[in-house]
């Protein structure tokens, strides 16, 4: 196989990893962090139950594939959406750059986050 | 009668030789918002951002909690702002629209035989809402309890 | 139901015109009429220059596709009356993303040299000899790509899907699905070479899943479920390759 060809089978890969995992995941975080907490419809966790649960080494690797993964299936996605949603395919490269580059860089900063939290 | 210009890309569509003149419209850069299927397609695809507009104040929360209580106070009181909630709102539902379309279009993409037949897509969904639904509960349970 | 429709056509010929524009013809309404029976009375009785393509008139052929009110569709299996209940007019336009040619006819050159490239036929590395006897299938084995093997070539799923339209070089759902069902034909040992067409940025990768050529396709061939296929085995076999280095396929 030509070695353009099997990059795009690695990033599809990753774009259906990231799928999967936002797909079955996101939801229920969402909801929690982003609306029942912050509206009250649900008791928060306190700094200290939510740490010790964080603290665990396997919620970090939970958390840290949580967080790359998904962002390589918007980094995937939306970059073939910027090809056919507003056809800008000449600018293939700059596109491919800013979209895994962005991905890597989230990916970093997770690792960065969870490897010593405290 | 003039002869059409050929396309000058190395890797243009081949046509015969000999031809007269066709009409070639162009696809306007708005041939997403034609059609409803088109627009549909295109939100689905848009769902991703919402995705790493997620992922984004994950990273927020577990940067707050490293910083301490007050840090954690504080990202929580951010996360009341009526902005963020509206934005987290609109997320959800490109989420679970995420969520949706995913299951429903993965049983064309790995089919499943069974007994020399192809089981029905609907077969094929039912156990990852199953596994969402399961999953979900035992998350929030974790972070409730 | 009323007892007569309009058709708003387009017509367009290349002498004389730079684009289409439309013209309105009525026509009657009967029960058993379908849009190319109308096509037909109007060549035959009001003008007799319309230009479009039919042939077999039962939707096995796949001459006698166009837009119908935005829609692909076959025209041999389109009812009037669908539309005469709604008061509806009837918009018949040539396929959609294709050049026209004249009228109603598409230019298809591109989409043929886009199928041939997909090599659908069965390749043999070995050929046994005759007395061998035919290659036997079991009825499993037949079903894995019998779906796929339905297509009549109409480019219905071409003019539906929008990158089609958007990438001129992007080989399309009815040339990948084809491909796909030659490489689970139990006969065929074919893969690797179409491997070159399949997986390459304007092959299987060009495609997004809008599934719009799946929702048009009159055989229900499911083209789209066809290629995300193909990306699973490619995927399984670029993984495959770094266990096995010398390259083999499934």
């Amino acid at each position: 196989m030509a070695k353009h060809e099997s990059n795009e089978a690695f990033f599809w890969m990753l774009f259906s990893a990231g799928g999967v995992v936002a797909a079955i995941f996101i939801p229920v975080h969402l909801f929690l962090f982003g609306l029942a907490f912050p509206l009250g419809w649900m008791q928060a966790p306190t700094y200290n139950n939510l740490m010790s649960l964080v603290r665990m080494p396997l919620v970090r690797i939970y958390l840290f594939v949580l967080c790359s993964l998904p962002l390589f299936h918007w980094a995937h996605r939306f970059r073939y959406t910027l090809y056919d949603g507003l056809k800008v395919k000449h600018l293939n490269e700059v596109i491919f750059v800013l979209c895994y580059g962005g991905a890597v860089v989230g990916t970093v900063v997770a690792a960065y986050l969870l490897w010593n939290i405290g | 009668m003039p002869a059409v210009k050929q396309p000058t890309m190395k890797s243009a569509p081949q046509y015969t030789e000999f031809h007269p003149r066709w009409y070639r419209p162009r696809v306007s850069v708005y041939w997403w918002m034609g059609e409803w299927h088109y627009l549909k397609f295109i939100l689905r695809e848009l769902s991703s951002v919402f995705v790493a507009v997620f992922v984004v104040e994950t990273l927020m929360l577990i940067s707050a909690l490293r910083g301490g209580p007050e840090a954690y106070a504080h990202f929580q009181q951010s996360m009341r702002n009526p902005l963020v909630v509206v934005l987290n709102l609109v997320s959800f539902f490109f989420i679970v629209f995420h969520t949706i379309t995913w299951f429903n279009l993965a049983p064309s993409a790995m089919p499943v035989r069974l007994g020399g037949r192809r089981l029905p897509d609907v077969l094929v969904a039912a156990p990852s809402y199953v596994a969402w639904l399961v999953i979900s509960v035992f998350i929030g349970w974790l972070v409730l309890r | 139901m009323a007892d007569k429709i309009v058709l708003e056509i387009a017509r367009y010929s290349p002498e004389q015109d730079n684009e289409p524009h439309f013209e309105s013809y009525e026509v009657p309404v009967y029960k058993e009429w379908v849009v190319l029976d109308a096509l037909n009375h109007i060549k035959d009785t009001v003008d007799g220059s319309l230009t479009y393509r039919w042939s077999c008139r039962m939707g096995i052929c796949g001459s006698c596709g166009m837009m119908v009110n935005g829609e692909p569709k076959l025209t041999c299996a389109t009812f009037l009356s669908s539309y005469a209940d709604n008061g509806k007019k009837i918009r018949v336009e040539p396929l959609r993303y294709f050049p026209v040619v004249r009228d109603l006819v598409t230019e298809l050159s591109d989409f043929l040299v886009k199928l041939k490239k997909a090599k659908p036929w069965l390749i043999r590395k070995d050929e046994p000899p005759l007395s061998q006897g035919e290659f036997l299938q079991t009825p499993e084995q037949l079903d894995r790509y019998k779906q796929f093997s339905m297509c009549i070539n109409c480019t219905l799923c071409y003019a539906a899907c929008p990158v089609v339209g958007l990438d001129p070089i992007f080989v399309g759902p009815a040339a990948l699905a084809l491909a796909q069902r030659y490489n689970m034909d139990s006969r065929d040992q074919g893969s690797a070479e179409r491997t070159a067409v399949l997986a390459h940025p304007d092959g299987v990768w060009g495609c997004t899943f809008v599934g719009e050529c799946t929702r048009v396709c009159p055989k229900h061939v499911d083209p789209a479920g066809a290629i995300q296929q193909y990306k699973i085995a490619s995927v399984i076999d670029w993984l495959k390759s770094f266990v096995m280095p010398k390259g083999q396929t499934t």
